[in-house]
């Protein structure tokens, strides 16, 4: 008989040399993940890169029927009523969007209160926060791709607000909306903007995300750090946190599909120039905050100076947002620690108020 | 732990009986496999879509071309079945209609009324423009006849 352990031996050595996959598999079996009651928070960020996946899947599926420009709507119409499944696809990748964006956020709160962003973590927090800038960057180009009524109208607002900062409006008219009104030439950028410079930014914060992660392993929360090292348990990556990790994938996924399929993505009637905004109008709930927040500030302040007062705001609320690692640094005074978590909560609730108000309002 | 234990062989002493954790991962690689599919159909139909399609315009038996007002000695180019085909209008006013593929690899082909040919630029493959008939080059075979009538003013050009 042929006996292949040798052979099998001789490839495997072979291949090492040259890759060192067994220093990569040893590296991957030592890769020890803290265990406490906490725990559960930290398979969110291991979620939305689950969900940004499905977003790279199912928007290539997309790029093999979807064609910008003039043909935009009727091309995505094809897609929904026509291509076997294609409905599925784009209701999958909407609502996948929406999912993503939840979840990052709930990661970016947890390692927020779990004060990962602390020493020597900085740069997970800020590449964190770019990538979810990015993210809704991705959600606000990806809405006007299908060319109808609420695309238009969404992308017209969106692009007109920040017109108030003087200097911006000739900057978004020659570049971004190629043009005075949203059309042909802007769902065109829009898609390059979408389909090739957001990917090619996106990636590489991944992976320094990600590299970040490896490097530093994940962050105790401070209940855990205060207990002495002994007490402290871990379990190993690969297979126990992995199979978990992969465990949430599954949930994910079903909830994915249920909520694809239950509630498919609606296609509206072609975007018209001429027509009138449609009655109870609103953004997608991760703009909605902001929305009701400029509708309120509107009511004190009317006119351009609440929107421009509005827009400081976002800013100011941002840099903070930003430098949260430089004013809460390791070893700040335990009460500074104590006001930063309360700042979060504040932040969490105001969030969450304003956007149900802005359901409320709408 | 007792799982890593093989279960005692059976009767005849070559078949172990499965253990408990065969059994499970036989049944999880299953629900694997399952799942695989499930999504990997809806994405082959998804693909398979622009192929159904064009399949479907395949299935044309007959199209009436608007060729009356097309001079002797002239071709129409048009698409039979979602393929390039060739209305001829010979010099005694009869009609012929060929698919306008190459029968060697595939190139469209082009009607030379000076030389009464059909040429293919490619590879030099002649056939003759009332037969269709391969006359010199390396084309294997005819190019394949379609049937031409004239109805109402049109030419209409149906499978032969």
């Amino acid at each position: 008989m042929l006996r292949l352990q040798p052979y099998v031996q001789s490839i495997a050595e072979w291949t090492d040399e040259r890759l060192s996959l067994r220093r990569l598999m040893a590296y991957a079996r030592a890769k020890q993940v803290p265990h406490h009651r906490h725990t559960f928070w930290y398979y969110w960020g291991g979620t939305s890169l689950f969900l940004f996946l499905v977003q790279a899947v199912t928007g290539v599926l997309l790029l093999v029927y979807y064609r910008p420009g003039p043909e935009a709507y009727d091309s995505v119409r094809h897609i929904t009523n026509e291509v076997q499944f294609g409905w599925l696809m784009r209701s999958i990748h909407a609502w996948s969007a929406t999912l993503l964006l939840a979840a990052v956020l709930v990661h970016m709160f947890s390692v927020f209160f779990m004060k990962a962003y602390r020493r020597p973590r900085e740069f997970g927090w800020w590449t964190g926060l770019l990538l979810l800038g990015v993210g809704m960057v991705f959600g606000f180009s990806g809405y006007l791709l299908p060319m109808d009524e609420l695309a238009l109208c969404a992308t017209r607002v969106g692009l007109s607000l920040p017109e108030i900062v003087p200097g911006v409006s000739k900057l978004l008219t020659v570049v971004v909306r190629g043009g005075t009104d949203v059309g042909v030439a802007t769902v065109q950028r829009f898609f390059v903007l979408h389909a090739v410079i957001l990917p090619a930014v996106f990636l590489p914060l991944v992976a320094a995300h990600l590299f970040l992660v490896q490097k530093h392993g994940n962050a105790l929360p401070p209940s855990e750090e205060a207990k002495p090292e002994a007490e402290r348990r871990t379990v190993p990556f690969v297979p126990h946190f992995m199979m978990r990790d992969m465990a949430a994938w599954v949930v994910v996924f079903t909830v994915l599909s249920m909520l694809a399929a239950l509630h498919p993505w609606k296609l509206g009637p072609q975007a018209d120039p001429l027509a009138a905004a449609p009655p109870g109008i609103h953004p997608e709930w991760y703009f909605m905050s902001q929305f009701a927040a400029l509708k309120l500030i509107g009511m004190v302040l009317p006119g351009t100076l609440g929107e421009v007062v509005g827009l400081g705001l976002f800013g100011l609320g941002m840099l903070v947002w930003g430098l949260v690692p430089l004013l809460d640094p390791e070893g700040a005074p335990l009460s500074r620690g104590r006001w930063m978590t309360r700042f979060g909560v504040a932040a969490v609730g105001g969030l969450t108020l304003l956007t149900l108000l802005g359901y409320w309002l709408a | 732990m007792n799982e890593h234990v093989n279960a005692p062989a059976d009767g005849d002493g070559t078949m172990p009986a499965p253990t408990r954790r065969t059994f499970v991962r036989v049944l999880t690689g299953m629900a694997g496999a399952a799942y695989v599919a499930a999504l990997g159909y809806p994405v082959y139909k998804y693909l398979g879509t622009a192929a159904d399609e064009a399949l479907q315009e395949a299935s044309v038996k007959e199209v009436a071309l608007d060729a009356a007002h097309l001079p002797l000695n002239a071709a129409l180019m048009f698409k039979f079945a979602g393929r390039p085909a060739m209305l001829i209008h010979h010099s005694d006013d009869t009609w012929s209609a060929y698919s306008a593929i190459c029968t060697h690899l595939g190139c469209t082909v082009a009607y030379e009324p000076e030389r009464g040919r059909i040429h293919c630029a490619c590879h030099g493959g002649v056939y003759d423009a009332r037969s269709g008939r391969n006359v010199s080059g390396p084309p294997p075979k005819p190019l394949t006849p379609f049937q031409t009538s004239v109805v109402e003013g049109k030419v209409v050009v149906s499978r032969a």
